[in-house]
């Protein structure tokens, strides 16, 4: 389905998501293990740093030289009887993909998981245009029937659990005995393998994304645990891939590194158990295989994004450990961010899509804590990113406005000592003779968000600068009591 | 204290250190400046506080980079002369250090002094054992402490070791180590208050992580995140005495602690 803009609502969509407690356990079951996974698989690769490094100077280079190797990329598709189209923004694309459809009578059109299709909204204009889309991805699969977006970039359905799953089972998979045994988590694998065969097989397109686009031979690489992706593209008429143009990588040895530090950071596994190079249809002697390869390149605001700050933004590998590391999202999930891309990188890119002034709150819900950049694999800048944001969102005025005033007047006392110092002072002293016997506040005036749920220290007294001058004065600075 | 001399050696008299004692340390708890004026200057070295605010970071991070640069000019300013500057805090010291730089990129009449300047800008316990050598401290304290490592702190100045090796000199301390001691508090700066309920979701976790450790203090080398931690657990009706390392490791770990009710005033 088409992901309805609530980035502007992310402090109602935050507040429900803690409210919730199957979210919350949700969350509280998957987010470490994804770390856990992480930290293991890394530490057995001495050479993962350096990968990383390597894969960061491979995206820049490519990102340097990106027409280049796009019009590379488009002669080897073409080469291997392949066609190549460039959508400028979502409605070309959706175009695009709706018109091959159409061409070829198709009534379904099997899907193996992208997050590029979720942000041009592909489901529903197909839909609209008389064609079924079938998620293939377990995870998306799950979503779609429950009519939600995906609420993590690899992990789609992580805001659900077992019985939520088999209770949507249970309710679209009426053709099923009704007394059927659900309570294994294989018995619900088995019964979505069963109900996808049947898809997969009478697909007449299959619509992929793809983790990387290799500009030397005009191959779309694709991973998958499950190995949808491999059904979804080989059975069906035609196989069109959507990526986004920033996928491009120049040659093989580079998508091999590449695909180095995704899984790795991503789930933790060494490899995905399925990667698939796609190039072209179907060949003369091929035993099977699509009949015809499309490719849709999506730009949709990213080929802006190359002269400026957030040029690094496109680095990104989309493996959510930013996400899976981020004490933000593992409190709040992903749909309280309220748009396609969650977590750190979505609070970046996002902005960028629907625009800061619906996209503010995102830049702005991070700690800065700098986890993020500390395990992104192409070492995006993600802290410094989501701050250049909140550079535009102050310059343009749309700070909203208690926080603007309260800037404001810390500023003028800042950049003024000689009132910051008294003033500071005397409501130091103020607010130590308020609390000193407590030691702290239940309740503040112009802090109740904090004292909401949190005391707050009362100050000790005089300030320290005021202490110092004091004792200076008298000849004793340091230690206390003076001699 | 230990503390091999300072790496002048050009000259003998002692480093001059200017404390950048911090908003939070200047006005909450001055206790934590004048504990790390003890460690300096048991540490050989000859301190002053010159005049000044803020490093500039609150306006840094709401995307205000003109009072930003104004307050980094400020600071660079009032603590140039001195051969080193150190902070209470990884998070200032973190400021100043890793982000003023960035405030003065291609300005060629800057950034020159600005490099030189961040140059001698360290934290304080990694200035104690990174700088100067120090590798144990003449202090008591007695209990079981845990130390949260401050996300600036760790991540932008590598501050982790060195805390925890000065601990390991105070007599009658046991330090237990806390899961996930490196994950947020939640605190955040201005996140605290723009977004509190999930400020407060975060710190919650922290709080459980703090109980399970068994630890009877804890101890962290940021202000902001100590009044975060401290607030979660005072509400919660816990007994763990949260303080600043700084105050631990000068010996001055028997006043009350964050949030404590201050002693009654003898006579």
């Amino acid at each position: 389905m088409s992901v309805a803009i609530t980035s502007p609502e992310f402090k109602q969509n935050a507040t429900e998501a803690l409210a919730d407690p199957q979210l919350q356990a949700a969350l509280a079951k998957a987010g470490p293990g994804f770390v856990g996974k992480r930290r293991d698989a890394i530490a057995k690769l001495p050479e993962f740093d350096a990968l990383r490094d390597s894969v960061r100077d491979i995206k820049n280079h490519t990102l340097a030289h990106l027409d280049l190797y796009l019009e590379r990329f488009e002669e080897k598709v073409r080469e291997a009887g392949g066609q190549v189209h460039f959508a400028v923004d979502a409605a070309e694309a959706r175009e695009i993909i709706t018109g091959i459809c159409q061409r070829l009578d198709a009534r379904t059109v099997t899907k193996s998981k992208s997050m590029v299709s979720e942000e041009i909204g592909i489901n529903d204009h197909l839909a609209a245009a008389g064609i079924t889309p079938v998620e293939t991805d377990l995870g998306e699969y799950i979503i779609q029937i429950r009519g939600e977006s995906p609420s993590h970039i690899i992990a789609p359905a992580i805001h659900l659990n077992k019985d939520q799953v088999e209770a949507d089972f249970r309710r679209v998979h009426t053709d099923l005995p009704a007394d059927r045994d659900l309570v294994e988590p294989t018995a619900l694998l088995a019964e979505a393998r069963g109900e996808l065969r049947q898809r997969f097989l009478a697909a007449d397109v299959g619509l992929t994304g793809a983790n990387v686009l290799v500009a030397e031979t005009g191959a779309a690489v694709i991973v998958t645990n499950e190995g949808n992706a491999d059904l979804t593209q080989t059975l069906p008429k035609a196989h069109i891939v959507l990526a986004s143009i920033e996928k491009l990588v120049p040659t093989l040895e580079d998508a091999h590194q590449l695909l180095r530090v995704l899984a790795r950071s991503a789930s933790g596994q060494d490899m995905s158990v399925y990667t698939t190079f796609a190039c072209g249809p179907r060949r003369a002697l091929d035993p099977d295989g699509p009949g015809e390869f499309h490719v849709v390149l999506l730009d949709n605001g990213r080929s802006a994004m190359l002269g400026g700050t957030l040029k690094e933004m496109l680095r990104c590998i989309r493996c959510g450990a930013c996400m899976n590391h981020c004490p933000v999202y593992q409190s709040v999930g992903g749909h309280a961010y309220g748009w396609v891309y969650p977590g750190p990188m979505g609070s970046v890119l996002t902005p960028a899509m629907i625009g800061i002034d619906k996209g503010a709150n995102l830049p702005n819900a991070s700690t800065f804590c700098g986890r993020c950049e500390e395990v992104c694999p192409v070492r995006i800048p993600l802290p410094k990113l989501l701050r250049h944001w909140r550079q535009q969102e102050f310059e343009r005025h749309l700070t909203p406005a208690p926080q603007r005033y309260g800037l404001k007047l810390w500023a003028f006392l800042a950049r003024n000592g000689w009132l910051y110092r008294p003033a500071t002072r005397l409501a130091m002293r103020a607010l130590s003779l308020f609390g000193r016997d407590k030691g702290r506040f239940a309740s503040m005036p112009l802090a109740g968000g904090w004292t909401a749920t949190r005391d707050f220290p009362a100050p000790e007294g005089d300030t320290f600068q005021a202490q110092w001058r004091a004792r200076k004065a008298a000849g004793t600075t340091s230690r206390s009591p003076a001699p | 204290m230990t503390a091999s001399s300072a790496s002048d050696a050009a000259s003998s008299r002692p480093p001059r250190v200017g404390l950048f004692v911090t908003c939070l340390v200047d006005t909450i708890r001055p206790s934590v400046g004048f504990a790390a004026v003890k460690l300096l200057e048991d540490a050989g070295c000859d301190v002053d506080v010159p005049r000044q605010t803020c490093c500039g970071q609150p306006a840094f991070n709401s995307g205000d980079r003109v009072t930003t640069r104004a307050l980094a000019e400020k600071t660079i300013a009032a603590f140039e002369s001195f051969d080193y500057v150190v902070a209470p805090s990884g998070s200032c010291a973190g400021m100043i250090k890793t982000h003023y730089p960035e405030l003065f990129v291609g300005e060629p009449d800057w950034s020159g002094r600005v490099e030189r300047f961040c140059a001698k800008v360290f934290e304080l316990t990694s200035f104690l054992v990174d700088v100067l050598g120090v590798t144990r401290v003449e202090a008591r304290y007695d209990g079981t402490v845990t130390y949260h490592d401050s996300c600036s702190g760790l991540r932008e100045l590598q501050v982790k070791a060195q805390p925890r090796q000065l601990l390991a000199s105070v007599e009658g301390l046991a330090l237990t180590e806390l899961a996930d001691s490196d994950t947020c508090c939640g605190f955040g700066g201005t996140f605290c208050v723009k977004y509190p309920m999930v400020s407060d979701a975060i710190v919650g976790k922290k709080a459980d992580n703090i109980l399970a450790s068994g630890a009877d203090t804890l101890l962290a080398g940021d202000l902001g995140c100590l009044m975060n931690m401290a607030g979660k657990l005072q509400r919660q009706g816990r007994d763990v005495a949260v303080r600043h390392v700084a105050e631990v490791l000068a010996g001055m770990g028997d006043g009350p602690a964050i949030g404590a009710p201050a002693p009654a005033k003898k006579g």
